[in-house]
């Protein structure tokens, strides 16, 4: 089981996400944004950063990149396909997950811990979480604020406190409905603005990513033939 | 070309006497242009080199020393440490956006340029003081341009330290210090190699932007026409230099390049001249190979431009075709410019015509060296002598108005705008004391603190510099490092001034005891003259950067709760608040003189924090500079939300900032270990309060106990409650 890591040019998270499957006992494969093929991969993340410098909208550019016909083809098979921070917004821009991200509510770039409640465990993202548990993940991230823009979107998780209290305060970037992470319908294609990877050894202050990244590892089998 | 070309250029009348010299001749245009921006103050030091030779800079674990891109210091198992600092006061002032966003960019490739990943960042930035709705545009211009640059860069910023005083409003500091690593093997330097040798730039397409940026702006002070000077203000795009970084990566790891030389102040002039007279050859360059961004450039312009994200490769010629292939992956541009050839001529081709043929070691080793006047000033006298009013401010007065301070409140503001936790190896992350991150696969951990004070070297310039390298020694070892090199960023005023020239040599005199005395080498800085506004020069500034190395990483576990021991190290006796944050808050003055370090006593509290980090995981330590002792204690209280009972303090105890000094607190079961290795080390330590409860008592019946809630009320909001509301303009 592979898990290809789709790299653009100006993508900037691509060796910490392979360092945090590999830490979890995963394979991991660089694949740069000029690959058409997605032979041998059973999954794919698209990592954070900031993909073709996030020039006219972010990820306006990267969703014409070669690579993203195989992810589509990829996610219509069925295959999980996870964007974290910039690959959530990448995916989004490709109409693979509904609504889109703009720039937080204070107009300033955002790089802390947050709480985030799991919404639904029906994902390749929380399939290994319970439903109301709390994570403390690290956000890094200017265009964080979520919008459905009238789409039904079906969240994974949502900004909280400590306690998983929904409040405004809880809510970083003012993100509609306090949403953190969706999926699609059949929940195999997610994406989420916190970084997972940047929360599974104790001195990076939580290890609460594995549970989201465990998920998408068992979701690698779970695909439907 | 009349007699005035050149002084418009920033040249002085002996400088073109000089170059006239040199040629037998009188130079043509472009090799007057030449001439002007390499025998700039800002690309020549010609008014410090003559000083800066005192430095220490050896050391058995120094690999490169000063006069690289990047100092080069060794840490053992085949890895190398490349560090730099530099400043980018003026574009700052101008446009703050770009001119810290160029900042961070141009510090970024003096460490690429090495063979290094750049892994961290840090910022030293001043300002005038946040009442002033300027001051409040060019510091969030400032830190959105470290963010805007740095996160979509991909190199984490660490840390840093911000101050706020009237000194820096019409020039505030901005100086950036990068770190990188590398393996043995993939050192490269700035060399052009032997003859045959082919020039390859890469990266953006030279334009116009920051033409003359090193002689115009950065060599010369402000007056009220400062915003004229924006067109010379460069501009940053920090994808294509996050292509560049991993392009050179790839060319080193394939061991394709011979010698690579940055694009910085000087453009291509520099990047042609130096690595030319590095390798003592000359070399070839033809400007119609150059790619462009206009078509009608004139060869000074191409000469002169300072656009950004720019590298020169020197390349044998059998490899030129692959290295332009790594090139075409990474999606940056690259053209052939240049060949090196025998001798050391330097030699410019434009438009089918010679236009340039000078000595390439001209440019950069007979830059003028200039002795200016030195003279101890006279108003030094008068400042020292001045005394602190009578004082009876109560204690949590004072303490209420320092944590207000935007010098020592909260820095979150700035810092959570900069990703600080790319690459997964920042163990200590920024907000306290020195960093600290890992290096994967080994048990190596790199700390850095970056210190400054302007307000302590203006009392006293030898002491204030001393005192620096001491507080950032201080501060790598609580974070468990043993100092291992510095970098220093001198700022200071007009260099034509005989007293600033004295602020100078004192603060290269302190700079020097100090490090020669911990046995730290300098391995590399910057020097930014100039710093002044219609005539008031800045305080003397001089900041360093301390890189120290922790093997193995400590283990940190320590939390602060209930029933712990508060420990003070280091000496016991304050003896002066000359300097101080409480002087600037409570009283508004600056006057007296600093206390003195004590190398002895210095070189003790080092010793006995990096043994308590390694020896005692349960410890919590942290250095006390500015606010003193008290505010020291509180940020931690706040941090961990737990409060404390303090024997009873004065106020000098309370808020001096003697150095040498720092906190440990430890459960109270193991606080008799600490007295013991306290002892083996000889160094003072004194218990002075508990943890406990949820408010800080001082032992004063006249002061009510305040709950560490309100604290972190007023704290949390010195920096972000002033820049809430209108902050452009």
């Amino acid at each position: 089981m592979s898990i290809g890591i789709i790299t653009f040019p100006g993508t900037n998270c691509e060796r910490d996400v392979a360092y945090a499957f590999e830490a979890l006992g995963a394979d991991t494969e660089q694949v740069w944004h000029r690959e058409t093929s997605l032979d041998g991969i059973d999954g794919v993340v698209l990592p954070g950063g900031f993909a073709h410098g996030d020039y006219l909208r972010t990820g306006a550019i990267a969703r014409f990149s070669p690579v993203m016909a195989a992810v589509e083809k990829l996610a219509a098979e069925g295959r999980p396909v996870l964007g974290i921070c910039n690959g959530f917004q990448v995916l989004c821009e490709a109409g693979l997950l509904p609504g889109g991200l703009i720039a937080n509510r204070d107009l300033r770039f955002i790089c802390r811990p947050v709480h985030v409640r799991v919404q639904s465990p029906d994902s390749i993202l929380t399939r290994a979480a319970r439903p109301g548990q709390v994570l403390t993940i690290p956000l890094n991230s200017y265009e964080g604020n979520y919008i459905t823009g009238g789409d039904a979107v079906r969240v994974m998780l949502r900004y909280t406190d400590a306690a998983g209290t929904l409040s405004d305060a809880a809510n970083p970037n003012g993100s509609e409905g306090a949403i953190a992470a969706v999926a699609n319908t059949a929940g195999n294609v997610a994406g989420l603005m916190p970084h997972p990877e940047r929360a599974i050894e104790d001195f990076m202050g939580s290890t609460d990513g594995r549970i989201l990244l465990e998920s998408f590892v068992a979701s690698l089998e779970a695909v439907p033939a | 070309m009349t007699d005035v070309v050149h002084r418009e250029l920033g040249m002085t009348d002996e400088e073109f006497i000089s170059v006239q010299e040199i040629l037998g001749r009188r130079p043509q245009d472009s090799e007057l242009a030449m001439y002007s921006v390499m025998w700039s103050e800002h690309c020549s030091y010609k008014s410090s080199r003559a000083h800066l030779g005192t430095l220490p800079t050896d050391a058995p674990w120094v690999v490169v020393g000063p006069g690289e891109n990047a100092g080069v210091v060794d840490l053992g198992d085949g890895w190398l440490a490349a560090l730099r600092i530099e400043s980018h006061n003026h574009p700052s002032f101008v446009e703050p956006y770009q001119g810290a966003a160029t900042g961070v960019g141009g510090i970024l490739r003096d460490v690429f340029t090495m063979g290094a990943r750049p892994v961290g960042l840090w910022n030293q930035i001043r300002f005038g003081e946040l009442s002033d709705p300027h001051n409040r545009y060019l510091f969030n211009g400032v830190v959105s341009g470290i963010a805007g640059y740095g996160n979509a860069v991909g190199v984490p910023t660490l840390g840093g330290e911000t101050e706020f005083d009237p000194v820096y409003a019409g020039n505030p500091l901005v100086n950036v210090m990068c770190l990188g690593i590398l393996q043995r093997e993939q050192l490269v330097l700035g060399t052009a190699g032997t003859p045959g040798t082919i020039a390859v730039l890469l990266g953006a397409s030279t334009g116009r932007d920051g033409i003359g940026g090193a002689s115009v702006l950065a060599s010369a002070g402000f007056d009220e026409t400062a915003g004229e000077k924006r067109p010379s203000v460069q501009v940053g795009d920090p994808f294509e230099e996050k292509k560049l970084i991993e392009a050179c990566l790839d060319l080193y790891e394939r061991d394709l390049v011979v010698g690579v030389q940055d694009l910085g102040a000087a453009g291509l002039t520099c990047a042609a001249s130096e690595p030319a007279a590095r390798a003592g050859v000359g070399m070839e360059l033809n400007l119609d190979a150059v790619h462009v961004r206009e078509d009608d450039m004139t060869a000074p312009e191409l000469l002169m431009s300072e656009s950004q994200e720019r590298m020169m490769a020197f390349v044998s010629p059998d490899k030129v075709d692959e290295v332009l292939a790594v090139a075409a992956t990474w999606e940056i541009d690259a053209s052939v410019v240049g060949t090196v050839r025998d001798g050391d001529r330097l030699r410019v081709h434009h438009n089918g015509e010679q236009i340039v043929d000078v000595p390439a070691a001209s440019l950069t080793d007979d830059a003028p060296v200039l002795h200016r006047p030195i003279e101890r000033p006279a108003w030094l006298d008068d400042l020292r002598k001045r005394r602190d009013p009578p004082d009876r401010t109560p204690l949590d007065t004072a303490l209420l108005a320092l944590l207000d301070d935007p010098g020592i409140g909260d820095r979150s503001w700035v810092y959570e705008q900069f990703d600080h936790m790319l690459f997964l190896n920042t163990v200590r992350p920024p907000g306290i004391d020195g960093s600290l991150i890992r290096i994967q696969g080994t048990d190596k951990g790199l700390a850095v603190s970056t210190d400054g004070n302007g307000r302590m070297c203006q009392l006293d310039p030898r002491r204030g510099a001393e005192r620096i390298v001491y507080e950032s020694a201080l501060n790598v070892a609580v974070a468990g490092a043993r100092p291992l090199a510095v970098v220093d960023n001198l700022n200071f005023g007009n260099p034509e001034k005989p007293d600033v020239m004295w602020q100078f040599t004192e603060t290269i005199a302190g700079l020097g005891a100090a490090c020669d005395a911990l046995g730290v080498p300098i391995v590399g800085g910057n020097v930014s003259f100039y710093n002044e506004t219609d005539g008031r020069d800045i305080y003397p500034t001089p900041v360093v950067g301390m890189l120290g190395l922790a093997e193995p990483i400590p283990a940190f576990i320590g939390d602060v709760g209930t029933d712990m021991t508060i420990f003070l190290a280091g000496p016991a006796q304050q003896r002066s608040l000359a300097g101080t944050a409480y002087q600037k808050t409570i009283f508004g003055t600056l006057g007296g003189r600093p206390t003195p370090i004590d190398p002895d006593t210095g070189g003790r509290s080092i010793e006995l924090a990096i043994r308590l980090a390694h020896v005692m995981p349960t410890a919590v330590l942290h250095d006390v500079s500015q606010g003193g002792a008290l505010v020291a204690l509180v940020e931690l209280l706040i941090r961990h939300d737990v409060g404390a009972v303090l024997e009873r303090t004065s106020t000098i105890d309370a808020f001096g900032e003697d150095p040498h000094r720092f906190l440990c607190l430890v459960p109270s079961a193991e606080a008799a270990r600490v007295t013991q290795l306290a002892a083996e080390v000889g160094c003072d330590i004194r218990r002075i309060g508990q943890t406990g409860g949820a408010d800080l008592e001082l032992s004063d019946p006249t002061i009510d106990p305040m709950s560490i809630g309100r604290l972190r009320t007023v704290w949390g909001g010195a920096i972000r409650r002033r820049m809430e509301g209108t902050i452009h303009e």
